[in-house]
């Protein structure tokens, strides 16, 4: 079979769908120019950095301002309010009886967004931040809830955001993975609602795996198996990789399989990454009012903070898509305390993190989301006082912010209605958000696809997904 | 998409010439099922304009034109541009059909526009053997049909790979381990006419074949060794593997394999075995309790295991119908909830229990049968006869105790005066009496001690029982509830949005199940095994096939469905799943006859234009070129390094991996949250036995493409990153592997080391240049760790009277060699 017939009855995606499973992938991989999947739109931003409050944080309390609610202490939801929605096994059964915030909302920029008194940093950034009421969701539980957020099913075994984004737009450096996940360590608030996560949050799916979020760790090296055993320097190194590399093209001449081939150019992007990684990571070089900016905590290896920073460089250097886990949220009893210690640990460094891109000139580059998996309930959980309180799951509305990356800052979108329970007008699916992402990274979410399991899968999933193109600039 | 590789196979060379015939299954089904069966396939909710392409009816014929052939309008639809025309239409998203894809449909409808059955669905029919051209290439029946096909397309096979090659591709592909050079040396050195039959039943008949064969079969089922959602919970279902690894061993077969597996419990008087290979339905992801609602969890359990049974065993994603009729075949949602019906009769809560307990401590859920060996049956029967005698000392004495209480006047002497003048009388009966009373109290004093120190022994008693209990291990099992729960279709997929009840029943496209009254799981598993079935055994022997040549007669092995890829060689696939089940589901004669063939035995050099032209190697013209999986790379370092520590079956091991991952993921609360690595033997077992932590797998694992086992995989994608170079390259057990065979060559002394070590590794001699190469590269590093001899001390610890500086460039040379692409490829 000649290549120009393969050529006419496979399109490109064909051809690397085919050879995905397979040898061979490389050869026919390399006739084709990096970057060619799935550009469709005009890009307004290059990278993505996402920054999950995994928990879900209380929109009550932070984001979704609603005095009137000071009223209805104690107070039972009204039922055509709550009208039959499904909650928690935790809280299945028992009256809901409404606790406001105890926390102060202030307007804040010029734009007069209403922010919580426990985001002093980010109130600051207001004009930069546009804000969503009304993202829902439809998972009550953490797992499936997460799981949509990240991959768009609740199921496990689909490609993750950044997956998709690594699949469809290739890599901008040849150094360093495409998409970098990153999680924090401390936890201001304490450990008591630290909840799980899963490497499928950050995996290919059906995707080939080389297109997977890779973790990099707190401790140790920050990419598994990066660091050379003790006793072997870079020299042993290189000289190892060199009778590897001789070795292997001597077979490369004999066997034919262009894959031997690959094989010695990941082993040279290892060796490459050996120093690029390393040099990522080092802070040395940052200066002191950086530091500062983004809060003490930076000097501690694995706080939000310092993966913020952390997250900023990747950016200068080139990685397409940044994950960022801060556990935590879960706040199902003594809110006010825990909420405080969450809130402490990202508001500083989130507003840092746009303060920084912006005097790099790297914010209009770099679309920044802010979100948990879902929200929380305006009806109290455990000890209902003034002061103490908790919150159980909501996933009919919740709130987060974008930033940076074609997003008008200073603006609020969509609304909830008085118990900040329902959303009333311009409502924000998950697919939607994952919609307007790939548009801003020139991607048309319905051109991005895959075929597996006999469906053409996209990340926005089969209902139809919108760009909210209100909130763009 | 996938499906039009298979085009491409069909239509390339001079193949396309010679088989004018346009075949509805082969050239034509692909391409409807991708661009329109969603709208005019099987699900009715989505049906447009009442007209179904997935089966002929008068509608089609009259769309299709066949009477009129030119004036088609599926041919005008498809060729359109008008946006209000042209089909698909642009709102769908689906890519317009190319000119050649048009121009197969138009042949199609000139030639009538027949339609097929689709093949998966019918019987299995042992075709006729071919004829071909290479007779004497073809004395297997798989080379004749492999041949025919090459010859139909001006191709040839390849000639057989030398002995080095096929002993090494045997024994990886048999056991998943490499040949030691004794084995190749005795091969090499036999020259009778079956010397290498005897290697193959050699392999077959070695207990590394099961463990080997299982942990594909591990994959399928998605065996773990944690709950995987929420607190992602230890659960232990080791006996299960075990089960498994001895099954392929002794050659169970396949039929009993799938039957006992399905309704191992529901035969009658189930053995121990069967009982554990019923714990295949508890082997789905599971959350414990507290945050989901029960009813939640039960679907989900329920719809994982019908959907697992469904990739397993029927090769169909019938998970697409849990919300809607499939829209590729013909499974409608009410057919998948008949199956659910069969499953959903677990006798257990659908979550995983509280956090303490010696059940919680060992993994388990009830049911589950606990599978002690003699002397722990035996400790357990002591421990349990001393805890029944002391229950029923307990009971005399406590009993006795109160029918004895205090006596009234000592009950007297504690209410004061009165008291006193009891004891102030002087009187023989006083006397007596006062007498009578110590004796009594004494009796009730001594008899309470006795309860006391008995209470304290029960204790303890029951702790050596836990103690015990916490060493034996259990399998869980599969139970039918007494009463049977109603199914009913779930609209949507919601749990809580129930339609219509309905009856346990296989689906309509399939064979019906021979059953009067009501149909248990067990008829299921039969008609799942009957000689009718179409899919159970093209599944099996396609996995098998996939196993053996890297990819599948049909390469999408987890769909045999209409979405799935045509296969390449549908007659030899129809061929060795009708040769596999009327040889009894003999799975070790299957496995040989595959490897036995010439197309097996073929070797893999070929110009960079065959591999580039056929990368997967679909047409069999030379023996197959892979990576190896993650955990044959890894056995392979410890076989070659002589750490590798055999023994069969038993509980999950930790080898080492860096530190914190699991904290990293893992709730405080879960248990363990803490990977600790376990030490001595047990980090050199095979791979298979790897504890498998869902939410965050071994890395070692998981880099090679090992899947996270949350839902089922029948086949590994392969890929080759930087991140695969890095843990080749530094590992830890990957560093000691180096080590270990450092030591040993240093201590070579009948043969150059060097070619030992490559011979070792790879299977095979290096010639002049490679040994130079690698002679140079030791001399290297010799004369480098000579000049550093503190970095030389880090790398590895002196040993006899070799210099550390030797020891140390010996190590990195055997990394170099690990590291080889030959090294970690099957060729």
């Amino acid at each position: 079979m000649r290549l120009s017939a393969l050529d006419q009855l496979l399109s490109r995606r064909q051809i690397l769908q085919s050879s995905k499973m397979g040898l061979g992938a490389a050869a026919l991989g390399a006739l084709l120019p990096q970057n060619a999947r799935a550009q469709t739109v005009v890009p307004k931003a290059k990278h993505v950095i996402f920054l999950f409050m995994a928990g879900a944080p209380s929109q009550v309390d932070l984001f979704d301002y609603k005095p009137e609610l000071e009223k209805q202490f104690k107070q039972p939801l009204p039922e055509s309010i709550s009208n039959g929605q499904r909650v928690t096994a935790m809280t299945r059964g028992k009256e809901q009886l409404v606790v406001p915030t105890m926390f102060k909302f202030n307007q804040a920029g010029e734009s007069g967004i209403w922010v919580s008194e426990l985001l002093p940093h980010l109130a600051k950034q207001a004009d930069r931040l546009c804000m969503i009421k009304s993202f829902h969701t439809n998972a009550i539980n953490h797992d499936p809830a997460k799981t949509y957020l990240c991959t768009g099913s609740e199921l496990p075994g689909k490609a993750s955001m950044g997956a998709w984004l690594s699949y469809g737009l290739g890599a901008i450096n040849r150094d360093l993975p495409d998409f970098i996940v990153l999680n924090s360590a401390f936890w201001t608030g304490g450990t008591r609602n630290v909840q799980g996560l899963y490497s499928r949050l950050w995996g290919s799916g059906f995707l080939p795996s080389k297109h997977q979020g890779v973790k990099f760790q707190t401790n140790g090296d920050p990419v598994l198996f990066l660091s050379n055993p003790d006793g072997v320097d870079a020299n042993v190194r290189r000289r190892m990789l060199d009778i590897t590399g001789s070795l292997n093209q001597k077979h490369l001449q004999e066997i034919g399989d262009s894959e031997i081939a690959t094989t010695i150019a990941q082993q040279e992007m290892a060796f490459r990454m050996q120093s690029s990684v390393p040099e990522l990571t080092d802070l040395s070089g940052e200066s002191e009012k950086v530091m500062e900016q983004y809060g003490p905590e930076v000097h501690k290896n694995g706080s939000f903070a310092r993966n913020c920073l952390l997250a900023r460089r990747m950016i200068e250097r080139g990685v397409r898509f940044i994950q960022l886990f801060h556990r935590g949220w879960d706040h199902h009893s003594i809110l006010p305390t825990q909420l405080r210690g969450q809130a402490y640990d990202v508001d500083q460094p989130s507003a840092a993190l746009i303060e920084d891109l912006a005097a790099r000139g790297l914010l209009d580059d770099t679309l920044i989301v802010f979100a948990g998996e879902f929200g929380r309930t305006v009806y109290g959980q455990g000890k209902l006082a003034r002061d103490d309180y908790g919150r159980d799951h909501h996933p009919r509305c919740f709130s987060g912010w974008l930033a940076g990356g074609g997003i008008r800052g200073g603006m609020s979108y969509g609304v909830t209605d008085d118990f900040s329970y329902n959303v009333v007008d311009q409502p924000v699916a998950i697919r939607d958000l994952h919609a307007t992402l790939l548009h801003q990274l020139g991607v048309d979410h319905n051109e991005l696809s895959f075929p597996f399991q006999g469906l053409d899968q996209r990340l926005t999933g089969v209902e139809p997904a919108k760009v909210i193109r209100e909130i763009l600039t | 998409m996938i499906s039009h590789l298979g085009l491409i196979l069909m239509l390339g060379h001079t193949a396309f010439a010679e088989e004018q015939m346009v075949q509805f299954n082969r050239d034509i089904r692909p391409i409807l099922a991708d661009r329109c069966f969603h709208c005019h396939g099987p699900d009715e909710a989505d049906r447009e304009a009442d007209l179904r392409l997935d089966r002929f009816d008068d509608r089609t014929a009259e769309v299709l034109g066949v009477s009129d052939k030119d004036k088609s309008e599926l041919i005008n639809r498809i060729v359109s541009t008008d946006a209000d025309v042209m089909m698909p239409p642009p709102d769908s998203h689906k890519k317009k059909l190319n000119s050649d894809e048009v121009e197969l449909i138009r042949r199609w409808i000139h030639q009538g526009g027949a339609y097929e059955a689709y093949w998966a669905f019918t019987k299995v029919e042992r075709p006729e053997l071919p004829k071909v051209e290479h007779e004497a290439w073809s004395e297997n029946p798989i080379d004749r049909f492999v041949v025919r096909k090459q010859e139909a397309a001006g191709l040839s096979p390849s000639a057989k790979a030398d002995r080095r090659t096929l002993i090494r591709r045997l024994a990886l592909d048999l056991t998943g381990l490499p040949p030691t050079r004794e084995a190749i040396e005795q091969f090499l050195a036999d020259d009778s006419s079956d010397a290498y039959e005897k290697v193959v039943n050699q392999y077959l008949e070695s207990p590394q074949y099961g463990e080997h064969m299982a942990r594909y079969w591990l994959d399928v089922v998605r065996f773990a060794d944690t709950n995987g959602i929420h607190h992602d919970h230890y659960r232990d279902l080791t006996p299960y593997r075990t089960w498994v690894i001895e099954s392929f061993n002794r050659n169970l077969p396949y039929d009993e394999f799938v039957r006992d597996q399905i309704a191992g419990d529901l035969v009658d008087n189930p053995s121990t075995d069967q009982l554990t290979a019923s714990g295949f339905n508890r082997l789905h992801m599971i959350i414990d309790r507290g945050t989901m609602l029960p009813e939640e969890s039960l679907a989900r359990n329920v719809i994982d295991r019908v959907t697992a049974v469904g990739t397993a065993f029927m090769g169909l994603t019938v998970g697409c119908a849990v919300c809607h009729d499939h829209k590729y075949d013909p499974i409608t949602s009410k057919e998948f909830y008949q199956l659910y019906a069969f499953f959903n009769n677990l006798d257990a809560t659908p979550e995983t229990g509280g956090r303490s307990g010696t059940d919680f401590e060992r993994g388990l859920q009830p049911p589950y049968i606990n599978l002690p060996s003699v002397e722990q049956q035996a400790s357990l029967d002591a421990v349990e006869m001393r805890r029944v005698s002391i229950q029923a000392e307990l009971k005399s004495l406590k009993d006795w105790l109160a029918a004895n209480p205090a006596t009234p006047e000592r009950a007297k002497e504690t209410e004061g005066d009165s008291a006193k003048e009891v004891v102030a009388s002087d009187d023989p009966e006083s006397q007596r009496q006062a007498e009578e009373r110590r004796k009594r109290e004494s009796e009730i004093a001594e008899r309470s001690n006795q309860v006391k120190s008995l209470e304290a022994e029960l204790k303890q008693q029951n702790a050596a029982r836990d103690q015990l209990l916490r060493e034996i291990p259990a399998a869980m099992v599969m139970k039918e509830r007494t009463e049977r729960r109603p199914s009913h279709v779930m609209i949507r997929g919601a749990y809580d949005n129930l339609g219509e009840e309905v009856q346990r029943d296989t689906p309509a496209f399939l064979p019906p199940m021979d059953v009067d009254g009501v149909a248990s799981r067990l008829d299921f598993a039969r008609w799942l095994i009957s000689r009718d079935q179409p899919l159970t055994a093209r599944v099996t022997v396609n996995r098998f096939w996939q196993q053996l040549f890297g990819v599948g007669l049909v390469k999408t092995s987890e769909d045999l469905g209409a979405q799935g890829e045509w296969p390449s060689h549908p007659d030899l696939l129809n061929y060795l799943a009708a040769e596999f089940m009327d040889s009894g589901w003999d799975v070790k004669a299957l496995i040989k006859q595959m490897v036995m063939s010439n197309t097996y035995q073929q070797h893999s050099e070929a110009a960079p234009e065959s591999f580039q032209r056929d990368p997967e190697n679909r047409w069999l013209t030379r023996g197959s070129r892979y990576r190896l999986d993650a955990e044959v790379i890894r056995d392979q370092m410890l076989a070659v390094s002589g750490l590798l520590k055999h023994s069969i079956g038993g509980k999950s091991v930790k080898p080492p991996q860096p530190d914190g991952l699991w904290q990293s993921v893992a709730l405080p609360s879960s248990f363990p949250n803490r990977f600790v690595a376990d030490e001595g033997d047990k980090i050199y077992r095979r791979s298979v036995y790897t504890f498998w932590k869902r939410g965050l797998p071994p890395p070692q694992m998981t880099i090679f493409n090992a899947p996270a086992r949350e839902e089922c995989v029948a086949r590994r994608e392969r890929t080759n990153t930087p991140l695969q170079a890095l843990l080749l390259m530094n590992e830890r057990q990957a560093m000691d592997a180096a080590r270990s065979l450092a030591v040993k060559l240093t201590a070579e002394n009948d043969t150059d080391p060097l070619i030992v070590l490559y011979e070792t590794v790879t299977g095979h001699l290096p010639d002049d240049s490679e040994l130079a190469s690698l002679q140079q590269a030791l001399t290297d590093f010799e004369n480098y760790y000579s000049k550093n001899p503190e970095l030389a001390k880090q790398l590895i610890k002196p040993e006899g009277d070799i210099a550390v500086s030797r020891l140390a460039a010996w190590t990195m040379l055997v990394n170099a060699v690990l590291n080889l692409d030959i090294a970690k490829t099957r060729s």
